[in-house]
């Protein structure tokens, strides 16, 4: 049940992975004991300080952290409101938040002693960040990748196959994230003996959620300290793109328990809200099963997923993490949304502003900005999480903008 | 338990070796593919709820699910044609078996009431584990419709006891870890699963995934109560469309002759 008034923010899930009516292990029976066996070897490895100092390690001298926090003075100006402040996690190796996550995981898979990976990939980010660290430490990675996210991005596809992984184009369905997660279950349902499945974002069956959350947290920790010693203060606002949820709840989570710092988590409304083509699916879903836990999703009266659309292959997901669909139940965090058109104007802005091409996830979070932003006064802080880099997207966004290359 | 419903499981298994249907409702023409299969033999009828993302299904049902959601079945066509079903078949046990989604859509109360108004005996929830039972178990229970669950080569020990509490009508052994379609288990996997499920439970214990032939089926039959064939009867109603019912009954009746010689 959800709490009207908890003591905490932090304490989720409970021991069955629930956070209040949503999360949960919702899989075929096959994969239950392995979804056990995952829990108790996450629970030892939290424990142990050596798992810890690996992690760390990998961390600062593998991915590149701690990442950055910019104060961005003229996109500031530009807006006339609020201070924007940038954590900058497209600075990361592979150029995005996702390599965090992966890290972990794969340090978890070794442990576990499974000698062969599994992934899911959208936009690709995820899918470049679990073959980068499956080249790192010697491990076979096979990612399924939906046949039109292939199509859109295929920069990472061919990084992929550079770093050696086998990318395996998902016709099922669009051909997107959802189908991909699909097939990635299915592989892993009949290779379970040998094959650790890396989810890329904070959704499926606990715990991963709590792992990926756990994980990405690190992009919080860090804000939190950086600001605080940069700015003598808390944040008011807490500013996310949402595809599946993991950027966001990595910076959110930290903050959980300050009751100042407001935050916004930013769904992609790809052609509005008005029709089907978005994939906003805590303003637009119901809570349902999917993908091994219950959360909001697009559907339809009968249950049937919708497929959502977005400009951008890491949000276009008719899912959400079960954390946030908690997280909004209670009221702690705000969601917003914006439309493809809104995130396109924001790419731009920030390029022109700030000299940064940002991917075109965290574009959403920065459309939110441009509107927030001018309604508080000039002493509020705003952190944004600058979750990915535009490299991938320039493709996407030229067509978009009627642009030959 | 409503008596009516665990009857015709307890008549059904007290035959001897079952033979048990799986075919996707809404793809073809249900009715007369579902009357082909009891005609050939059947014993129990499995009828899928297609759902958008079978996550547990191979290409053959996956493609089954497409076709009829494509055909744009409602939940409601699939409560017809078991309403239907069970109007022309009084006493041929007949379950409902998807994913949780749909299932749970209007609420567990509402799918259950429909279900038992449809003449349902029991529910195969792929995705429920039965760690997330509340979610639909007790609805069912309350209607006397029997959640049927699903163990598998990796369910150990430890676990079975889990899965078989509260799990009525019969246990469904699905013999690969895998998804449902061509990958089949070795014989000997099998009578040693199934023996080591017996100690656990009375409950029949039907054996599934990756069964497409009479020589199959019949020896499976030596070691269990139950042979359950989904895909290889799907891709008959893929390839032969509206003269699927003939081909449906000829083969049905081959894995039944199969399955009842071992009785
Ligand atoms: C740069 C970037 N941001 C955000 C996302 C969305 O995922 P999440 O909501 O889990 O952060 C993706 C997914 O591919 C991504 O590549």
């Amino acid at each position: 049940m959800t709490e009207n008034k908890p003591n905490s923010f932090r304490n989720q899930p409970d021991d069955r992975g629930h956070f209040g009516q949503f999360g949960g292990r919702y899989v075929a029976e096959t994969l239950m004991p392995l979804i056990l066996g995952l829990e108790k070897e996450y629970k030892a490895a939290k424990e142990d300080p050596a798992f810890k100092a690996e992690f760390d390690d990998l961390l600062e001298h593998y991915v590149g952290r701690p990442s950055p926090m910019y104060f961005a003075p003229r996109l500031t100006e530009e807006l006339g409101g609020a201070q924007i402040w940038f954590k900058r996690d497209e600075l990361n190796h592979t150029g995005a938040h996702k390599i965090n996550n992966c890290i972990g995981q794969i340090l978890l898979a070794i442990r576990m002693g499974k000698t062969r990976i599994i992934a899911e990939t959208g936009a690709g980010q995820h899918g470049v960040a679990t073959a980068t660290v499956c080249a790192r430490f010697g491990l076979p990675c096979i990612v399924y990748m939906g046949a039109e996210d292939v199509r859109r991005q295929s920069p990472n596809v061919f990084r992929m196959k550079l770093l050696g992984a086998e990318v395996r184009p998902v016709t099922a369905g669009r051909g997107t994230l959802k189908d991909a997660m699909n097939e990635a279950l299915r592989d892993w349902v009949a290779n379970v003996h040998d094959t650790f499945y890396i989810i890329g974002t904070a959704a499926g069956p606990h715990p991963y959620p709590e792992l990926v959350r756990d994980f990405q947290s690190v992009i919080g920790k860090e804000a939190r300290a950086q600001l605080l010693e940069r700015t003598g203060k808390l944040p008011d606002l807490l500013v996310a793109a949402i595809g599946g949820g993991s950027n966001a709840i990595g910076l959110f989570h930290p903050f959980l328990d300050d009751p100042t710092v407001k935050m916004l988590g930013v769904e992609a409304a790809g052609h509005g809200l008005d029709g089907d083509e978005h994939a906003a699916s805590l303003a637009g879903g119901f809570p349902g099963v999917l993908h091994g836990n219950k959360t909001y999703l697009l559907q339809d009266e009968d249950g049937q997923i919708t497929e959502g659309h977005s400009i951008s292959a890491g949000l276009d997901y008719p899912g959400i993490g079960p954390e946030h669909a908690w997280l909004k139940e209670t009221g702690r965090v705000e969601y917003t949304h914006a439309t493809d058109t809104e995130a396109l104007e924001a790419f731009q802005l920030l390029c022109r502003t700030e000299g940064i091409i940002p991917a075109l996830e965290p574009s959403h979070a920065i459309a939110a900005i441009t509107k927030v932003a001018p309604t508080m006064p000039k002493d509020a802080i705003i952190c944004a999480n600058l979750c990915g880099r535009g490299d991938k997207d320039i493709f996407t966004v030229a067509e978009a903008l009627g642009v030959e290359m | 338990m409503a008596p009516a419903i665990m009857t015709r499981f307890t008549d059904t298994f007290s035959r001897g070796p079952a033979l048990v249907c799986f075919i996707t409702a809404g793809d073809g023409d249900t009715a007369a593919n579902l009357d082909a299969m009891v005609e050939g033999g059947a014993d129990v009828i499995e009828l899928g709820m297609p759902f958008t993302d079978p996550m547990a299904d191979g290409p053959a049902i996956q493609n089954a699910n497409i076709r009829s959601l494509g055909k744009e079945t409602k939940t409601a066509d699939v409560l017809q044609i078991a309403t239907d079903f069970r109007a022309r078949h009084p006493d041929v046990p007949l379950v409902l078996m998807g994913y949780a989604n749909p299932m749970i859509r209007r609420g567990p109360e509402w799918f259950a009431d429909a279900a038992e108004k449809a003449g349902v005996d029991g529910v195969i929830c792929v995705d429920l584990a039965p760690e997330e039972d509340e979610d639909l178990g007790p609805a069912l229970r309350a209607k006397g419709i029997a959640p049927i669950r699903l163990a598998t080569p990796t369910t150990d020990e430890a676990r079975l006891p889990m899965v078989l509490d509260k799990s009525a009508g019969f246990l469904y052994y699905v013999s690969v870890a895998g998804i449902t379609g061509k990958q089949s288990a070795a014989l000997a996997d099998i009578k040693s699963n199934v023996s080591r499920i017996k100690q656990h439970t009375d409950l029949p214990v039907a054996v599934g995934f990756g069964v497409r032939t009479p020589e199959q089926a019949e020896a499976i039959a030596k070691v269990a109560d139950g042979v359950v064939v989904g895909s290889a009867l799907v891709e008959i109603v893929a390839e032969h469309g509206e003269n699927a019912p003939q081909h449906l009954c000829a083969l049905v009746e081959k894995l039944a002759n199969a399955v009842h010689s071992a009785r």
